[in-house]
């Protein structure tokens, strides 16, 4: 079974579904961690929730990113271990400079909370491996902070090297490039704005999302093995 | 000790909204002159807002009885059922309409996070919130500031606190042009033992303040909510609080968790007038007092009078009991999620609650001379027949021609605000936190929760059409309940129990409590007769606007909130046309009404008429049919007839998987009346072709075959009356337009 650890920060408010999804539909185990620890405790990936960690006070994800936790999930990350931010765990990956650019209020000035549809860029990254370039999937958003911007050479960057793993089909939030999610140079860290955890249950009539996690812990497993 | 006294006169009383009767009383029961401090006490205590005083009696002839009721009405902060699986089920709906009609976003934010309060301070986890929302024109610029405000004071708090805006209904009416409404609900769940009372047992236990700091905001808000809004009002400012929903999530962590060490006694949440209200309930209902030291609380700004201290409605605090020598246990929870946890004083024997500050007795008052069911003044008002009534009597339908274009008609129903799709809000709420959310991609009547760990999903809803209790109180309080518990029953479940938010005009105007009296009368006999008790909630005088010089009450509106049981997931039932080839049929009989209808109201410009078509013992038939039905597992869809009639029951039906219809119809009654009208327990459904001879014999309701699911227009005897499409776009937009957005 593949060790989830799941960060609670103050304000983190979709970290029980988090590990609904990994323990419940995925059957894998999942660990809470808390943010004044600093011990990841053995797990095999990180996954940051969304909702609003210290009430995005400063900018969403500012806060958190200095918690202690986050030191070692820097140092977690360098070493390889797969990471993934939904949402808020994405601003906060940007914010701690694991994953390049930043996340501005939405166009529209209003949080959005919808299924939009998302095209899978690229299927060489973790997130997607079990999907082909140009899939469609639905998955929801909620966010008042999710336009996605970096400079120019950041983007040409992204770009370049295969980075930008989801666009939205229709761009909700003005996200540069409709850019909904990216991952690292390294391919191990992960930030998206929407949520596949709610979008991984029959019962929820939508599970689009389930192809990720699927496509993610399979990535884990396989990085696990290799590394043991 | 002595009590600090300054000279305090009637006139201060009056200010502070108290009675030169009660002022007396007040000298009755503490055999001296109260210093201003305890005046002030009194004055929020004996508010219409925390004593109930004009509605008490009334409220008291609610049925609120119930097997599965684990606690009666009153009795706690909010209503709780047994559901089942060892799980209870908590659940409020409570009004803030004047703070919103003042300053929309704060107060419509605070409206939320109060409501979450008073379930978590149970030992309740919220799982969903609804509202229900009133608001006037929306073309005039005013009303855009309000409802932009409220929707994004509703969303932002709601959004960080992590719990999802399942539902709820949005009407606009210029009644409520200046007096907005606002009424806010949460629904939360408990393991049965795992409750907190509000109580405060054992003297010589310590009692902490938890959560945010002590300041200035909400000074004297429940005597605020007690009062008519004039003109003048805005200058009330300090009296709206301000939310930070932040905190309060902490506080809600930090609350369940704390529970679960077993070392709390008692605990409140502060609402309206709190420290005063939470000191005072709980002694009250312990037979306790307490003592408390107001310099140990924690105030944002220095120099705090102690009035203010006592008065302060500041946001995210709780009081808390806890057993002597287990204080440790608590602090360790406060700390771990950083918040103050001060403790402020202990529980005493004497039936007074007394508050010292600089080593002074600043006030001394018996707790149970406060608080409802105790001293508080309980009035019984005198009512009279509203002069309206007259021009509602004398309405007559045949006056109003029949349209000769009904596709038209339709179309313009569309565009009727209340009766467009609502999609400009809710997308600013988040909906699916949590991932309980069952109506995501295949919405409901009512909102279904799904229980984590069971079979099992809370069902619930808001529902009140005003119009209907203008033109008659008593039905239309009836109607109410009953489109209520059909909203759960098309949605598969059983309905179980209500709380009420009752929003009406100054009881002391004849008219008004009139129009209270006999809707309480209705609900009452509704709820009787549909098996669900009421379990709480509350009354919202004063909501008026001076237009011309002359006062004018928003239309009596008795929202009901409502909570079902879905036993079994697989009987969820939605209310979208699934496949083409259905069969769909109207349950419920045909009337020739258009009374109350939007259709009459909106397009026709009637503004009086009576309440529609509505009879209890049919609807509960509708009911019971529509259950065994979706047990049988005999329906594809169920949508009940509500606003705007059977044509929008039909459109919201076709639009989620885009499919039209062909319908053939010999309508034996006026068309506007067959297509727009209003008449009440009436249900949409749509059946599988191979099942039409079970359905057919299995209905003991009236039942009419309108037609079948068919293509992707709305056909009715061989004409197009449009695509569903296009008449999608029209529905989409048609808020967004009238509101400039």
């Amino acid at each position: 079974m593949i060790r989830c650890g799941v960060v609670t920060f103050p304000g983190s408010n979709c970290d029980d579904d988090m590990l609904h999804v990994v323990s419940e539909v995925m059957g894998q185990e999942a660990v809470r961690l808390w943010h004044k620890e600093t011990s990841l405790h053995d797990v095999d990936c990180v996954l940051l929730p969304g909702g609003f960690s210290y009430g995005d006070y400063l900018r969403a994800g500012a806060i958190a990113q200095m918690s202690p936790v986050m030191n070692s999930v820097k140092g977690f990350a360098a070493q390889g271990g797969y990471v993934l931010g939904i949402c808020n765990g994405f601003q906060i990956l940007c914010e701690s400079g694991l994953l390049p650019g930043a996340l501005l209020r939405n166009a529209s000035q209003k949080f959005i909370c919808k299924n939009v549809d998302l095209e899978v860029v690229t299927s060489n990254s973790a997130l997607t491996s079990n999907l082909n370039q140009g899939d469609v999937v639905m998955i929801p958003i909620a966010h008042a902070e999710g336009r996605f911007h970096a400079d120019a050479e950041t983007l040409a960057r992204l770009q370049a090297n295969d980075q930008i793993i989801f666009r939205y089909s229709d761009n909700p939030n003005g996200s540069l490039d409709s850019i909904a999610g990216i991952c690292n140079e390294g391919r191990n860290v992960y930030g998206m704005m929407p949520h596949p955890e709610r979008a991984a249950e029959e019962l929820l009539g939508n599970t689009d999302g389930k192809a990720l996690f699927v496509s993610f812990l399979q990535s884990v497993k396989e990085a696990t093995q290799s590394a043991v | 000790m002595s009590v600090s006294t300054a000279a305090v006169t009637l006139e201060i009383a009056q200010s502070l909204g108290l009675t030169a009767e009660e002022f007396d009383r007040i000298h009755e029961i503490m055999g001296r002159a109260p210093n201003f401090t305890e005046l002030s006490i009194f004055s929020v205590m004996w508010s219409e807002h925390c004593s109930y005083k004009n509605s008490i009696t009334l409220l008291k002839t609610l049925p609120r009885k119930g097997d599965h009721l684990l606690v009666e009405a009153g009795e706690e902060n909010a209503g709780l059922v047994d559901i089942g699986d060892g799980l209870a089920c908590a659940f409020k709906i409570e009004s803030h309409n004047h703070p919103s009609a003042i300053e929309p976003y704060q107060g419509a934010a605070t409206g939320v996070g109060g409501i979450h309060r008073d379930i978590f301070t149970m030992g309740a986890r919220p799982i969903a919130a609804l509202n229900s929302l009133r608001f006037g024109n929306p073309k005039t610029a005013h009303m855009r500031r309000l409802i932009e405000g409220v929707v994004a004071g509703i969303g932002d708090y709601g959004n960080c606190f992590g719990v999802p805006t399942v539902g709820g209904e949005v009407y606009f009416d210029d009644c409520y042009n200046q007096n907005i409404l606002v009424n806010a609900m949460s629904v939360g769940i408990v393991k049965v033992g795992d409750t907190v009372s509000a109580s405060a047992d054992g003297p010589g236990n310590p009692v902490f303040i938890v959560g945010s700091a002590t300041g200035k905001d909400g000074i004297h808000g429940a005597t605020f909510a007690s009062a008519e809004l004039t003109e003048d009002s805005a200058d009330d400012l300090p009296a709206v609080q301000v939310g930070d929903p932040f905190q309060e999530k902490l506080l809600l962590e930090a609350s369940l968790e704390a529970i679960q060490t077993g070392a709390i006694v008692g605990m409140q949440d502060m609402g309206a007038a709190g420290i005063t209200c939470s000191t005072s309930e709980m002694s009250a209902k312990s037979g306790t007092g307490m003592l408390i030291n107001l310099d140990e609380v924690p105030t944002r700004q220095a120099n705090m009078e102690p009035f203010e201290i006592l008065l302060s409605e500041s946001q995210e605090r709780m009081l808390i009991v806890c057993e002597k020598g287990r204080e440790a246990d608590l602090l360790a929870v406060f700390d771990k999620w950083d918040l103050e946890c001060c403790l402020i004083g202990e529980v005493t024997d004497t039936g007074f609650i007394e508050f010292t500050s600089k080593g002074e007795t600043v006030a001394k008052v018996p707790a149970d001379d406060l608080v409802l069911g105790g001293g508080a003044p309980i009035y019984k008002r005198t009512s009279k027949r509203p002069a309206y009534m007259d021009q509602i009597e004398a309405f007559d339908p045949a006056a109003i021609d029949v349209p000769s274009n009904l596709a038209a008609t339709a179309r313009d129903l569309l565009n009727v605000p209340t009766i467009a799709s609502k999609k400009w809000i809710t997308t600013q709420y988040d909906s699916m936190v949590r991932t309980n959310t069952l109506g995501t991609n295949a919405p409901s009547d009512a909102a279904i929760s799904r229980i984590k760990g069971t079979d099992r999903a809370i069902v619930s809803t808001a529902d009140c059409n005003s119009s209907y209790v203008f033109a008659d109180p008593y039905k239309g309080a009836m109607i109410a309940v009953s489109e209520a518990a059909r909203n759960i029953v098309c949605s598969g479940g059983t309905p179980s129990a209500v709380t009420n938010c009752l929003n009406f005009g100054n009881p002391y105007n004849e008219e008004v409590y009139y129009q209270f009296e006999n809707a309480i009368k209705g609900m009452g006999a509704a709820c009787e007769a549909l098996g669900t008790p009421v379990t709480g909630g509350n009354v919202s005088f004063y909501n008026q606007s001076e237009i011309d010089g002359e006062t004018v009450p928003v239309f009596p509106t008795p929202t009901i909130g409502m909570v079902g049981l879905l036993n079994d997931l697989d009987k969820k039932m939605t209310l979208d046309f699934k496949n083409e080839g259905d069969v769909i049929y109207l349950l419920g009989e045909v009337t020739d009404n258009i009374d109350s209808s939007i259709y009459l109201r909106k397009l026709r410009g009637v503004a009086y008429s009576p309440a529609p078509y509505f009879e209890m013992d049919k609807e509960l038939k509708l009911q019971a049919d529509v259950l065994s039905l979706i047990d049988q597992g005999l329906l594809q869809s169920a949508h009940d007839v509500s606003e705007g009639g059977l044509f929008v029951s039909l459109f919201e039906s076709c639009k989620p998987n885009d499919l039209g219809v062909q319908l053939d119809i010999s309508s034996s009654v006026r068309d506007d009346a067959f297509w727009f009208g209003e008449g009440q327990s009436r249900v949409v459904v749509s059946v599988s072709a191979d099942q039409v001879a079970a359905f057919e014999a299995a209905v003991s309701v009236p039942v009419l075959r309108l037609g079948e699911v068919q293509g992707s227009d709305f056909i009715v005897n061989g004409a197009s009356w449009g695509s569903i499409s296009d008449m999608d776009t029209q529905y989409e937009t048609a808020l967004p337009n009238a509101i400039g957005r």
